[in-house]
């Protein structure tokens, strides 16, 4: 048998016969009737059993054996008088390919697959085992192709330059709760086809979110810009509206200016600003009373490590 | 628990036209301050709340929760079942209260 399927060939080679093989085997003892094995044969519908003595393969015993035996008058008689003795074996830690040949050299149904220390049965193998576990292997592997192409930052990989910086900007109107919302749903989705990692996506939003709803609830407005490079994604919210007096206050959580119609929305519980700093890697402040009021956010795109130790 | 079989025996009314409840919930929230479900639900929870307005579904998708349960009765706005189709998020409705629903889910082994 010729191959030239690179990738198939491939997957032979890494896949070993004990991942491909059946665990559990029906066996048989030496010391059993031909009997029994016609009724475990039939029971299970079975085409070859192998035969076990103290966990050891002694022998391997096939319909062929039991036509044997019916034509010789099917008599009372054991499968150690009946059975092929010494049957040709594969190791589990054997590459799939080799048994694909030794099907092949010798044309036989199955193998009963040893492990190598120990020389005990571990399994056995068919045809149809090499199939499935090759099916199995290839549709893992294209699954998790699928998913590394969706993740990976194509577009930083695929854009060439010595620095970039992509810049997307929104306006935020003042009061308007029906549109509320939508900029920081709409980077979400900009951020996932850009390929981020789906923890940075999620503060990224979150923090955007909180930002957004601060300029629509007390900002009268303003304007959401959001710059990414192959660092960090830097949210800039800027408002012209009253301004904070005092920020630390304003950064408690529970602490509130909303009025009583904003609050019955679900919205002004005193939590977005301790939202966003929970959120992000760095944030600054900046208001002026009477002028408005900027956030600065920051989100690491590199150094992973941030999305273990975080709890938002 | 999938979406599905978690409508079929709570018994909820299905408002937003999407394809398909075939989606596994995680666990279940229940809040009405939105700042408060943004920052303590997880991807792919269910979602109760008395909120009807659109800005439920922007935080169902912020969050990729699996799903709203409107609670007591309450009918999502035009606008918001508009926003909730396009963004594919189903909203479900109960005429019992956030407390009833809360114990029914989790009598069928939903946790929080």
């Amino acid at each position: 048998m010729e191959i030239r399927f690179n990738k198939t060939l491939e997957i032979l080679y890494e896949l070993k016969v004990g991942d491909a093989m059946k665990q559990e085997v029906i066996t048989i003892g030496p010391g059993d009737t031909m009997a029994m094995l016609n009724d475990t044969m039939s029971k299970h519908r079975l085409s070859g059993v192998p035969v076990v003595e103290g966990g050891k393969l002694v022998g391997l015993i096939s319909i062929s054996d039991i036509i044997s035996w019916l034509i010789k008058g099917g008599g009372d008689a054991l499968i150690q008088d009946w059975m092929v003795k010494d049957p040709q074996c594969l190791y589990t830690d054997q590459p799939l390919i080799h048994a694909i040949k030794r099907f092949d050299q010798l044309g036989y149904g199955r193998f009963p697959v040893l492990d190598r220390e120990s020389g005990q049965l571990s399994g056995i193998i068919t045809k149809g085992d090499i199939i499935l576990g090759t099916l199995h292997k290839m549709e893992h592997d294209y699954s998790e192709e699928e998913i590394r192409q969706y993740r990976a930052s194509h577009f930083f990989e695929d854009i060439n330059a010595d620095h970039i910086d992509l810049s997307l900007s929104f306006n935020i109107a003042g009061l308007d709760f029906d549109r509320a919302g939508i900029a920081s749903t709409t980077m979400k989705k900009n951020l996932k086809r850009l390929g981020l990692q789906p923890d940075v996506i999620r503060r990224a939003s979150i923090a955007s979110y909180e930002a957004e709803m601060n300029q629509v609830i007390y900002g009268g407005g303003g304007t959401m810009r959001f710059n990414i490079n192959d660092e960090k994604i830097i949210i800039l919210a800027e408002d012209r509206g009253p301004g904070i007096a005092d920020i630390d206050l304003a950064m408690q959580e529970g602490y509130t200016t909303a009025e009583p119609w904003v609050r019955e929305l679900g919205f002004g519980a005193g939590m977005g600003l301790p939202n966003i700093k929970k959120c992000a890697d760095k944030f600054e402040i900046t208001s002026t009373p009477g002028v408005g009021t900027t956030l600065r956010i920051e989100i690491l795109i590199t150094g992973a490590g941030n999305e273990t130790t975080r709890d938002t | 628990m999938k979406l599905q079989e978690i409508r079929e025996k709570l018994d909820l009314a299905l408002k937003s036209s999407v394809q398909s409840l075939d989606v596994e919930v995680t666990a279940a929230y229940s809040s009405d301050i939105l700042s408060d479900v943004i920052s303590h639900a997880r991807e792919g929870n269910i979602w109760l709340t008395l909120h009807t307005h659109s800005n439920i579904v922007a935080v169902a998708v912020l969050q990729s929760l699996a799903g709203i349960i409107l609670v007591g009765g309450r009918q999502p706005e035009e606008d918001t079942l508009e926003r909730a189709n396009k963004e594919q998020i189903p909203i479900l409705t109960t005429k019992l209260s956030a407390f009833e629903i809360a114990g029914r889910l989790y009598e069928l082994g939903i946790r929080g």
